[in-house]
């Protein structure tokens, strides 16, 4: 088990450092300018050759310590200084973190209850036509773009029944309209494996024999079905991380949020390279943990996989 | 007053009958074997015993009397009242039939639990009880593992506790043992003997394997598409059956047959295997799957590997095949080329006729394939060999258009055969290949076998855990076990004269022969 943790823990890191790298190259790539960008404001009178001088003093020695310095300030904790509004990124990064928190973590919660609901709702059903209706609900969910559910929402309930005020309100207020945008479309594919995984167990041999031990439906959906349903779904529900920082960007932008979202946003337009290589880094980070949590969660839920573990 | 008793009970598929008003009773103490091929309607009826039928069959008729009561127009909700506590169900396949993520003592206890007990101690004191019973050594520690540590023949164990634990006053024992090696096998029919006797406990023996109804079983009922054929005690209808379906049943049971041994031409060797070793590292120990196995296999011959699973028997065939390298040791195949050629001389058959086949290529496609790959004949010359392979394996020609889902599995390992035919080899290894069928498809695949060898000089290495079917078809036989082979020499010596403990043990786990 240790071994199967080293290795698994090894490999995250690496996946981290590739991330960085691979965001680092990309940025540095990139045709546009930060620096022109901040400082060719007329109003502030540079002129070309000021410009000139500050560029050097961004500049490092060469693209090669440059690229080591940052490495080296990114394990150390220092994400350096955003070119834009000059603070810490470190700092920018801690204000909007708590937000998204909040944010993502209410969206999956709720995703999750959507997704398990739908799944158990149709697999539950006898009609056919009402297991039919319930099982094409993911695939409409996926459909649906964050920003248009967003503004849907807004309309219906902030504007016409008045029960979400738009601007002020509660925390919660706040917080219910970009949680449902953000949850709709992350409950669909988990919905649709849980669906999947739960009608394959169904087929297995073992259910009947469960029945015959005088078990009820939900005895034996509850305590047998899920249980063996809940390995698939697990893996998925840990890769729909990535949607739920992609969707968290729209989201925020959508309802005005502070947040990591919307960090990325204006980071972005002001190409602030320091602020968009911390994101991109921090997003890995969180995406390669959660996977690496899913991957030590499954030898305990799957007692078929601890031989290989071990 | 009987214990159970079935009267004219109707079931159908999607509106299509399947069970044609089938009535048997079953009198309380008493082992009642109800016997008949796959689609004879013998697991249907069983199943509707206890209301747990596919969600597309329907019971359409008949009465069902338990005791009082008529089950036949119970809910659900009711039956549950008396599933695993006064009926009880040892299901077909112990591989698959417990629960993977849920350890052996929970789901013992669970029968205990969905009956109504609450108090922790008192589910696990009987289910140590319940395990010891069924005979597992340290129940304490197997109460704690999880099905897939445990081997099939304790897994039947496990449900076979499952099914005993609120002692019911009867068992429908579906098929218990047709998924276990033949010693295995015995040993779990002993086990359900002794628990009749002890508890006063009912059996419902649904089985295909007139062998294995027929020492274990007062009464006999006998299927066939639906309907009930014939039945009476056991002793009399083996005796003397009145249908020509029974009777063939009789013959076709491989325990049952007592035909002549074959007799062994000699000649020269087709197969020479000498000192073959196969390691497998499991961790970091290496573990011997065969361990110097030596036999040699006259030219149109068939020479049989006998063994329990685990035994190596697999490993020797795939080495021979050369689907597995050898750790050490040879295997010569007299006049087989080397290179992708030799599969023309040495074809496999495999175990399981369902999953050999490609489900989306015709019959036709599949048995050209090997055509198709070694670049024989153009495409004419290819559908008349399709076409004459098809009939030498007595499957009509239409056949050749459909796809495997629409064939039995008899048919589809015809189609296996076909296709190892098609490029002409000179050598079949056949693994455990009619190990799957029922004992009439069974009769005729190995008929098939006999024809083919004679016709085409063929020579066969035939793998299979049940000797009385090696009995049938081999010349020669190796008896492995451990990696090792035990004993060796011609069908008439190791069956009338066994030399090594192990042979004698196989031997004896044949359902006993009644004629």
């Amino acid at each position: 088990m240790t071994r199967y943790l080293l290795s698994r823990a090894g490999q995250a890191a690496l996946v981290l450092w590739a991330a960085f790298t691979a965001s680092y190259v990309l940025l540095q790539l990139l045709p546009g300018d930060s620096i022109l960008i901040k400082f060719q404001n007329p109003e502030l009178g540079l002129s070309p050759q000021q410009i000139a001088e500050i560029r050097a003093y961004y500049a490092g020695a060469s693209p090669l310590a440059d690229y080591a310095h940052t490495l080296l300030g990114f394990l150390t904790g220092s994400f350096g200084y955003s070119i834009d509004t000059g603070t810490p990124v470190v700092e920018r990064l801690a204000e909007a973190l708590p937000e998204t928190a909040r944010l993502a973590s209410a969206a999956f919660l709720l995703a999750v209850v959507i997704a398990v609901v739908i799944a158990f709702a149709a697999s539950y059903s006898s009609a056919s036509w009402l297991r039919g209706a319930l099982l094409s609900v993911p695939s409409l969910f996926i459909s649906v773009p964050a920003f248009w559910l967003g503004i849907l929402l807004i309309q219906i309930f902030s504007f016409r029944l008045r029960l979400v005020p738009v601007i002020g309100g509660s925390e919660v207020q706040q917080l219910v309209l970009p949680v449902l945008t953000l949850a709709v479309p992350i409950s669909a594919p988990i919905a649709q494996v849980l669906a999947r995984a739960i009608d394959q167990v169904y087929a297995q041999p073992f259910v009947p024999v469960i029945a015959a031990k005088g078990a009820s439906r939900w005895w034996i959906l509850w305590r047998h079905v899920a249980r063996n349903a809940v390995l698939p779904t697990l893996t998925v529900a840990g890769l729909t991380l990535g949607e739920l920082i992609a969707g968290s960007v729209v989201t925020e932008t959508v309802f005005g949020r502070a947040g990591i979202g919307r960090l990325t946003e204006q980071a972005v337009n002001a190409q602030d390279t320091p602020v968009m290589l911390a994101v991109v880094v921090l997003a890995a980070a969180v995406f390669v943990l959660v996977n690496l949590l899913v991957d030590v969660l499954f030898p305990i839920l799957d007692p078929r996989l601890k031989g290989a573990a071990a | 007053m009987s214990l159970l008793e079935v009267h004219d009970l109707k079931v159908s598929y999607d509106g299509r009958p399947a069970v044609h008003g089938v009535s048997l009773s079953v009198e309380p103490g008493e082992v009642v074997a109800v016997v008949g091929e796959s689609g004879s309607g013998k697991s249907t009826t069983a199943h509707a015993l206890i209301g747990l039928l596919p969600s597309n069959a329907t019971l359409d008729a008949g009465r069902i009397l338990f005791g009082e009561a008529d089950l036949a127009g119970w809910s659900q909700r009711r039956l549950r009242s008396v599933r695993g506590s006064r009926i009880g169900l040892v299901p077909q396949d112990p591989a698959n039939s417990l629960d993977p993520v849920k350890t052996v003592g929970a789901q013992i206890g669970e029968v205990l639990r969905v009956h109504g007990e609450r108090d922790r101690r008192k589910i696990r004191a009987r289910v140590l009880d319940l395990l010891a019973r069924v005979g597992l050594p340290d129940p304490e520690t197997r109460a704690r593992q999880y099905p897939h540590e445990l081997s099939g023949g304790m897994r039947q164990r496990v449900l076979i506790a499952a099914a005993i634990a609120l002692r019911p006053s009867l068992i429908i024992a579906d098929e218990p043992t047709s998924a276990l090696d033949v010693t295995v096998q015995r040993r779990i029919l002993d086990l359900i003997d002794d628990l009749r006797a002890e508890y006063g406990t009912a059996v419902l023996l649904v089985t295909h394997d007139l062998g294995v109804a027929a020492g274990r079983s007062d009464r006999l009922v006998v299927m066939k598409d639906g309907r009930v054929v014939e039945r009476g005690p056991t002793s009399s209808v083996l005796a003397a059956p009145q249908e020509g379906y029974t009777k063939r049943l009789l013959d076709d049971a491989p325990a049952l047959s007592a035909r002549p041994f074959p007799d062994h031409p000699g000649g020269p060797p087709a197969i020479v295997v000498r000192d073959l070793v196969k390691e497998f590292r499991v961790g970091r120990r290496p573990f011997r799957a065969v361990d110097g196995v030596s036999f040699e296999v006259t030219r149109g011959t068939t020479h049989a590997l006998v063994g329990e699973s685990g035994s190596g028997k697999t490993t020797t065939a795939r080495m021979v095949a050369r689907f597995a390298t050898p750790t050490s040791g040879t295997v010569s195949i007299a006049g087989a080329p080397d290179g992708r050629r030799f599969r023309r001389h040495v074809q496999l058959v495999y175990q399981n006729p369902y999953g050999s086949l490609d489900p989306r290529q015709t019959i036709g496609e599949i048995i050209e394939e090997p055509l198709r790959n070694f670049g024989l004949g153009d495409r004419p010359a290819r559908r008349a060999r399709v076409a004459d392979l098809l009939e030498r394996v007595a499957l009509p020609g239409e056949l050749a258009a459909r796809r495997p889902r629409e064939l039995s599995g008899g048919q589809r390992q015809r189609v296996a055969i076909a296709r190892a035919l098609a490029a002409e080899p000179e050598v079949l290894v056949l693994d455990e290949a009619v190990s799957a069928l029922d004992v009439t498809v069974q009769a005729q695949i190995l008929a098939l076998l006999e024809r083919l060898q004679r016709e085409l000089g063929l020579t066969y290495l035939f793998i299979s855990h049940d000797l009385a079917v090696v009995r049938q078809i081999s010349h020669t036989v190796s008896v492995m076990s451990k990696g090792r082979i035990v004993e060796t020499g011609t069908t008439r010596q190791v069956f009338s004269d066994p030399r090594h403990d192990y042979t004698r043990e196989l031997l004896a786990a044949i359902p006993e022969r009644v004629r």
